[in-house]
């Protein structure tokens, strides 16, 4: 999903002519519908997203802070977090190294049926979570395709802290390929040639030439993996067995208080959650900007 | 991280370790000797190099991707068409269908409306705080979708802040459909606008101008010079804007209240019927949201396919002001 991925270059790129123009610095603005635009960007904006989201924040506020931090801090909340920061933290390491050989085969290298591996390296985007998370489930439990193999060697992968991991990484392994796959795409054949013509071994080209070039980006998609897998609800429920102090993760934590009609409960945890989704957004911010002064396209 | 994470569950990254030692190995044994000479500069890896690389790549994709998707079938037709279609024709499953089409009608065009406003004003022009409003584009991409929902509790429910007032006049929105639209279009949200911006802002303003210069109004403009140039990356937000409308699970969950035929969504009713164990319809209604994914990817596939070919055609074309001839004297 480029939806997510808005630093790589986009298409058309090459077709705008002379700049200078362009954006018109500080010329007089010819286009009309600025103050229309702006104002309905804002005014939906603050409806769907503000809005809801003060609500959120104010209710936290009728909260002692006694409150709060018994609330954020109840050992079986706390427990759900190690679960939610370590899976989702491993689940992007997977996705690291495994996304980064998937964008680099897919853009070095040629073999049959291509076009249909990249197209499916979407599919988490497009695939229902809570799809995928049966979907797992039935092949990963004890009577499953893969779990039957498993099960005799003593390996449980589903209804426990495994079975999060794998759901996670499944959702987050479109970020690094499609974060990776343009910068390599672009990368320039030049530097490899002449490092090889130095003499440099193919292993020694990948860690010092190519593997610098793609630092930023690779990072970004860790990021983005990682950000996605704290939040991630749906394909996660079903594989995990929700085993309260093993397998539970902090969004079913919400929803079991919701249920029990705790809604000022629910709010704090969901506080702790939203803090850490702003942290995960201004790292992911900054490291496109590293990425764009990286790769030198205009910001 | 002592909780359960012990040695026996991380065997399945001792497997996936294992496999990456193996390629790196691989890498070193194959890869051609220090100092002796290359015959010709290549750039690229030892053919067995190539092939270890490629082998696990696919592999690692036929586990992750397309095995989950095979089961989804295959685990929908276990029981043959007739269970398969019995699944599909019981009325809770009709009305779910029927809810979530509902839901996708109304949230995806609100959606595109904001998404091409919100492109046009970030992308056509520079004004002060641009980046800090794209990045509260951005939001809903990060908050967890259980997060998302519980905040329109907190506004709409009964305890919420609109709640008496919206009790008052008998107006159900959380526990209803309109609690599930809105939690679908906060979803959505960024969808569109966050594939319009880069796109718009890569082709500039140039056309555009030339079209005001020569006297068209903002609409002509915006119908006959920008939407040309951006229907196929519109188009791609779209279909991605509407999958994710369709297959939303935890907001809509939160703000479902899950009655059986009113406010179930197809996800939902997936979740219902999974955990009444009936496998065979719950993942025969789950099969109709893999082929919404795979018509989805499919329509990507032709979108890029197409606006890769726009753009060639582009730059193709002659140049607009062509160097006059210089001819012999």
């Amino acid at each position: 999903m480029s939806a997510a991925i808005p630093s790589s270059p986009a298409p058309g790129a090459t077709t705008s002519a002379p700049s200078g123009a362009r954006r018109g610095g500080g010329a007089k603005r010819v286009l009309p519908g600025f103050g229309l635009t702006l104002g309905y960007t804002l005014f939906y904006l603050s409806i769907i997203v503000l809005i809801p989201l003060s609500a959120l924040l104010f209710k936290t506020f009728a909260l002692t802070w006694p409150q709060f931090w018994d609330a954020v801090t109840a050992p079986r909340v706390m427990a759900s977090y190690r679960l939610t920061f370590g899976a989702s933290f491993l689940a992007a390491l997977v996705n690291l190294v495994f996304g980064l050989l998937v964008a680099w085969v897919l853009v070095r290298y040629q073999f049959p049926g291509k076009k249909i591996v990249d197209a499916l390296v979407d599919l988490p985007f497009a695939l229902p979570t809570a799809v995928a998370g049966i979907s797992l489930t039935a092949l990963l439990a004890g009577n499953g395709w893969v779990g039957q193999y498993l099960e005799p060697l003593g390996i449980q992968l589903a209804f426990n802290p495994n079975g999060v991991v794998i759901a996670l990484i499944f959702i987050g392994l479109p970020f690094v390929v499609r974060t990776v796959q343009p910068v390599l795409e672009d990368s320039e054949k030049e530097l490899e040639e002449a490092a090889t013509s130095l003499g440099a071994s193919r292993w020694q080209i990948f860690y010092k030439v190519i593997l610098p070039a793609i630092t930023p980006a690779l990072l970004t998609g860790f990021a983005m993996a990682f950000a996605r897998a704290l939040g991630e609800y749906g394909s996660v429920i079903f594989i995990a067995g929700n085993m309260p102090m093993v397998s539970e993760i902090t969004p079913l934590i919400i929803i079991g208080k919701l249920e029990q009609y705790d809604y000022t409960g629910a709010t704090a945890v969901a506080v702790v959650m939203l803090v850490f989704s702003f942290a995960m957004l201004l790292v992911i911010n900054a490291l496109q900007a590293w990425q764009r002064r990286h790769s030198g396209a205009p910001a | 991280m002592n909780l359960n994470f012990n040695e026996q569950h991380y065997f399945l990254f001792q497997v996936l370790g294992a496999i990456l030692v193996a390629v790196l190995l691989a890498y070193r044994l194959t890869a051609p000797k220090k100092g002796a000479k290359p015959e010709k500069v290549t750039t690229t890896e030892s053919r067995a190099v190539r092939w270890i690389l490629t082998g696990v790549a696919l592999a690692f994709i036929a586990l992750f991707l397309v095995l989950p998707l095979a089961a989804v079938f295959t685990e929908a037709l276990r029981k043959g068409w007739s269970a398969y279609l019995d699944g599909l024709r019981e009325p809770d499953a009709w009305s779910a269908i029927k809810l979530t089409l509902i839901t996708a009608v109304i949230a995806v065009p609100l959606n595109l409306v904001f998404g091409v406003a919100a492109a046009w004003c970030i992308a056509k022009y520079e004004f002060k705080g641009k980046a800090f409003l794209t990045t509260l584009i951005d939001l809903p991409f990060s908050i967890s979708p259980v997060v998302a929902g519980l905040m329109y509790v907190l506004v709409f429910g009964a305890n919420g802040w609109l709640g008496p007032w919206l009790q008052a006049h008998d107006i159900k929105i959380i526990f209803a459909v309109p609690g599930i639209v809105l939690a679908t279009v906060f979803v959505t949200f960024p969808f569109i606008a966050r594939e319009l911006i880069p796109l718009m802002q890569a082709q500039g303003n140039d056309e555009e101008q030339a079209a005001i210069v020569l006297g068209a109004s903002g609409w002509q403009t915006f119908w006959h010079v920008t939407l040309p140039n951006i229907k196929w990356g519109l188009l791609y937000g779209v279909i991605l804007c509407n999958a994710r409308a369709m297959g939303e699970f935890g907001a809509v969950s939160v703000v479902s209240g899950h009655i059986r035929g009113q406010t179930n969504t197809i996800p939902l009713h997936v979740e219902i019927l999974y955990n009444e164990y009936q496998s065979v319809a719950a993942f025969a209604a789950a099969s109709l949201l893999a082929l919404l994914a795979l018509v989805t990817l499919l329509i990507k596939t032709v979108a890029e396919w197409k606006s890769e070919q726009q753009r060639k055609a582009a730059a193709e074309l002659p140049p607009e002001r062509p160097t006059p001839v210089t001819v012999q004297p």
